[in-house]
């Protein structure tokens, strides 16, 4: 056995025979698929941007404010999310509500995802489920730190994602995120 | 005058055949490297380069890595020796292609009454030719790590050479028993050789004698060793792509790219000596050169020209079938530790060689020479 080993050769052939196999087995279905067969797959892959995985209902992606019935933010600005956040990548400025039955509304309302770790404490500590993490959208790059500040407009504007977790807004564009001047 | 100009044209040709075969094939191996080694692995492989949404499954990719190479920077350490730095590239790529040379991929050919020999040169020691070149190739990839001024490319050129040349000993002794059996220095004699039928009182003419067959242990030494020869995976100490910094560290642009280029050539290279040495070159079985001969007595005119094309496409095709061979090798083998592809070099293929032609001599000895 250990002689054998030591040759190698037979481990080299078994070996290769293991590959060829999957070469040949997923050449013939490639060949099948681009004869009409439909369900043939020559590969386990998913081809990303036009195919997706279903996102899971827990996922935790991009955040959202909750609106009231008028439109407003549900948050009454009571910095639990803010004291919360192990990355202080949020940041509230608190101002009177024109509604004497709530207490305040955020003047502001800013998330730097660049920050952002995405541990879902703001949406657990949120006293009044104002603040959500599903969206499901994922893709939110930007070519400059600001462009990954998120306003309150902007965050106020998202909707939650659809089922199989399928965003239902478009991701905001960096210009529209941040504030000038912010 | 106009029998000159003929001659020269013809040689032109030939030439230019084998220049545009390899670096056609050269140029392409990079599509197949990415697209064998992504169905191997259940992959689909690199398919997003495309013209005018035209992607044709990826065969734009080596063109957009063209022009990448093309208009990358080209990088020159300030201290390294220009002449050098700049020379060992072309060194590298020149031997590779140039040592096609001599590789039959075809008959010889009637042209009027000229009988053109479908090789780009013509040589009586053509197997040592492609094996000189293939070793000058060392110089190329010694010449990068020592001018690069750097001790990691120094260390990884001087990994190459002594990897190349463990290879090349294995190669040269290797090839000596086919040497013996088939009596001659010229590939165009050798491949002939392997058209005649295998030992006719015992198989009749059903097979023919390609090297494979006749020299079976020589033919697995010799793929090794030349895998090993084109410093690719499971060889391919002397770059190391995740690990180790190999001896072309400092190149950019398409100097790197020529590194790469030389490596596929040289595969190239390899597969067409293993195609005519081992697998009986431009020979289709029981295919005369006036036509089909069948062992059962049945034969098939064809015209001289199609018995051309058929060759040329035969040499072609087993080319192809061995290039494959070795990008599956490629892509299922780990890499050897050094000291162990060194060991596997000068302790297991290189004696192996020599009791190869210890035991080819004996059996010619016994058997009587070309039996």
């Amino acid at each position: 056995m250990k002689a054998l080993q030591k040759l190698y050769l037979r481990e080299v052939l078994s070996g290769l025979g293991l590959t060829a196999a999957h070469f040949f087995r997923n050449m013939r279905l490639h060949v099948a698929r681009a004869f009409g067969k439909r369900d043939a797959h020559g590969a386990v892959t998913i081809q990303y941007p036009e195919e997706r995985r279903p996102y899971s209902p827990r996922l935790r992606s991009l955040h959202r404010l909750v609106r009231r019935e008028d439109g407003s933010p549900r948050c009454v600005a009571c910095m639990m999310c803010e004291t919360v956040c192990p990355a202080r990548c949020i940041y509230i400025v608190a101002d009177e509500h024109p509604n004497p039955e709530i207490e305040k509304m955020p003047a502001r309302f800013d998330i730097d995802l660049g920050k952002c770790v995405f541990c879902g404490y703001c949406v657990e500590a949120c006293p009044e489920d104002a603040i959500r993490m599903d969206t499901g959208i994922l893709e939110f790059s930007s070519y400059s730190r600001g462009g990954m500040i998120y306003t309150k407009e902007t965050l106020l504007s998202l909707e939650p994602a659809g089922p199989n977790g399928v965003p239902t807004s478009p991701v905001p564009i960096p210009a529209d995120r941040t504030v000038s001047g912010a | 005058m106009t029998a000159a100009l003929t001659d020269f044209g013809i040689a032109f040709a030939r030439v230019a055949f084998v220049m545009m075969f390899i670096l056609n094939l050269g140029g392409l191996l990079t599509w197949v490297e990415r697209k064998q080694s992504a169905i191997m692995q259940d992959r689909i492989g690199a398919n997003r380069a495309s013209i005018l949404g035209f992607r044709i499954m990826g065969l734009f990719h080596p063109l957009a890595d063209a022009i990448k190479m093309l208009t990358k920077e080209d990088f020159l350490p300030a201290r390294a020796d220009r002449f050098l730095f700049k020379l060992a590239p072309f060194v590298s790529v020149f031997f590779g292609l140039v040592a096609f040379a001599s590789i039959p991929f075809g008959d010889t050919v009637r042209i009027g009454d000229r009988v053109v020999p479908l090789q780009a040169v013509t040589l009586n020691v053509g197997v040592l030719y492609v094996f000189g070149m293939l070793s000058l190739g060392v110089y190329g990839v010694m010449m990068a790590g020592w001018s690069s001024s750097n001790n990691f490319a120094l260390l990884g050129g001087q990994r190459a050479a002594a990897l190349m040349i463990s290879a090349e000993i294995a190669i040269g002794a290797s090839i000596m028993g086919v040497i013996m059996v088939y009596g001659s220095l010229n590939l165009m004699d050798i491949v002939r050789a392997q058209g005649v039928p295998l030992l006719p009182r015992v198989f009749g003419a059903w097979i023919p004698a390609w090297g494979v067959l006749t020299q079976p242990l020589a033919f697995i030494l010799f793929v090794t060793a030349g895998i090993a020869a084109t410093k690719r995976i499971p060889f391919d100490m002397p770059e190391g792509e995740s690990e180790i910094i190999g001896y072309f560290v400092e190149y950019s642009g398409m100097k790197f790219g020529m590194f790469a280029m030389a490596d596929f050539l040289e595969t190239v290279v390899i597969a067409g000596l293993t195609t005519s040495l081992f697998l009986g070159g431009w020979q289709v079985p029981y295919l005369q050169a006036t036509g089909f001969a069948f062992p059962w007595g049945a034969t098939l005119d064809l015209p001289h020209v199609l018995v051309t094309l058929m060759q040329v496409g035969a040499f072609s095709l087993k080319v192809v079938i061995m290039i494959f061979i070795m990008m599956l090798v490629r892509w299922t083998l780990p890499r050897f530790r050094y000291d162990q592809a060194m060991r596997l070099g000068w302790l297991g293929l290189f004696p192996l060689s020599i009791l190869n032609i210890v035991l080819t001599g004996l059996v010619l000895l016994l058997v009587g020479p070309r039996a």
